[in-house]
């Protein structure tokens, strides 16, 4: 990342994603669905209640019998809890509340959950990232961990490292999902990619958070 | 038109046969020759060729060339064009472990987005241009 970005990432009154931020928490205190009660009428106040969680997801759902993401677990206290629709992928809804959960575990250590129904999970994906893919038979791992540091064309590739998200991308000129970006580096590759929420996609979060135990949370992250 | 929408098109026919020797594909794998000029305009390009994605070559109008693998200047001194020919179809046969895409194979890939299915990277004709293009990027003499 370039000074300029690093920077704009550090100072919260620079980093654009700092709006999401502050969206998500109005939607944390606003009381919606059948239930008239909002995400606060439960869990409290954000920065206890939510520190930490972003640190130790994707998780289980026993009751769905599926891994979730954060924005999964949103959407399933919204359709449980509140009784309100789900949000859509990517909306601003989402993206803001999602952000603002996940800044309550900034510059906490990622923890992989030991949930063993993840284990097989986590492993799945693991298998998927070393993979080769697409049209242009390349898989995850041949270019984040064989070849990042060189240059991609314009682009540093990366560690495919998930402690930012949801990003700010300044190529987007707004904010993402780690899911919109591994959608990205899938058709990159010319590959069939998954929708929102597919298991295939929380799979890969697994194995690439488990990857990067011990790295600090950075969320709201600004990328190129 | 949606991404996919030119999937249910009729799929291209699949790529001819061509035969191996030694470390190369001897025979052109068309009858016409290849066109230095249309294959320099197919590396330079990032949506077909999508070599200065990894390779930097001497395309100076092309900004931003990969890091990944190694300079393209030379190359027709260093290679005979049967050697680039099955480096640019399929180098897997040469090295099995390299990212470099095999631009003329359909075999053996996994989850090809239905806008690709049963298509190559370039067509026969457009390997041929490459192939000449690269001829011409000598090494210059000592
Ligand atoms: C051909 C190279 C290539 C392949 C293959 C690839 N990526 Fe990427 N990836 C990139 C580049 C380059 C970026 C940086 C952003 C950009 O320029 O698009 C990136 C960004 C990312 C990021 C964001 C990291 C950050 O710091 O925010 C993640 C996560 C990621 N990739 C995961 C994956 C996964 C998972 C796969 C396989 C499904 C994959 N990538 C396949 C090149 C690749
Ligand atoms: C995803 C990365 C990638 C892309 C795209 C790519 N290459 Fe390569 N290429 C490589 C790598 C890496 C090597 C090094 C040898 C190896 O790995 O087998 C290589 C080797 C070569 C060589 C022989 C090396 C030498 O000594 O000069 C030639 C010629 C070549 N590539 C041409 C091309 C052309 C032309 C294109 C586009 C039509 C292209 N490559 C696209 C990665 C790539």
């Amino acid at each position: 990342m370039s000074p300029s970005t690093q920077a704009m990432q550090k100072d919260d009154s620079q980093n654009p994603a700092m709006l999401w931020v502050q969206d998500g928490e109005a939607l944390w205190n606003r009381a919606v669905g059948k239930s008239e009660k909002s995400c606060a009428g439960c869990h409290g106040a954000a920065p206890a209640a939510m520190r930490g969680v972003a640190a130790r997801y994707p998780a289980y759902d026993a009751a769905a019998q599926r891994p979730v993401n954060l924005a999964g677990r949103i959407n399933l206290c919204r359709t449980r809890h509140q009784q309100a629709e789900p949000l859509a992928a990517e909306s601003q809804e989402l993206l803001g509340i999602e952000a603002y959960v996940a800044f309550q575990s900034r510059g906490l250590p990622i923890v992989v959950a030991t949930d063993p129904a993840l284990a097989p999970l986590r492993e799945r994906g693991r298998k998927f990232y070393q993979q080769r893919i697409g049209q242009l038979d390349l898989a995850c791992a041949q270019c984040h961990d064989d070849n990042a540091g060189k240059r991609l064309g314009g682009s540093v590739i990366p560690q495919a490292h998930p402690t930012g998200y949801p990003i700010y991308r300044l190529e987007w000129q707004g904010m993402g999902s780690l899911q919109r970006r591994l959608r990205n580096c899938l058709t990159g590759v010319r590959a069939e990619s998954f929708p929102f929420g597919a298991q295939e996609l929380v799979e890969l979060e697994l194995y690439l958070f488990a990857r990067a135990a011990g790295m600090l949370i950075e969320t709201p992250a600004v990328r190129p | 038109m949606g991404p996919g929408s030119s999937a249910f098109a009729q799929a291209p026919p699949p790529p001819l046969p061509y035969v191996v020797a030694d470390d190369g594909i001897p025979e052109p794998l068309t009858g016409a020759p290849g066109d230095a000029v249309r294959g320099r305009a197919i590396v330079a390009n990032r949506q077909a060729g999508l070599c200065l994605l990894c390779h930097s070559g001497p395309i100076p109008e092309e900004r931003f060339q990969g890091t990944l693998a190694p300079d393209l200047g030379g190359a027709g001194s260093r290679w005979s064009a049967a050697q680039l020919r099955l480096r640019l179809v399929d180098g897997r046969q040469l090295n099995p472990t390299t990212i470099m895409p095999s631009y003329y194979r359909v075999q053996g890939l996994v989850r090809v987005g239905a806008a690709w299915q049963a298509r190559t990277l370039l067509t026969a004709q457009q390997i041929e241009d490459v192939v000449a293009y690269l001829l011409t990027l000598r090494a210059p003499r000592q």
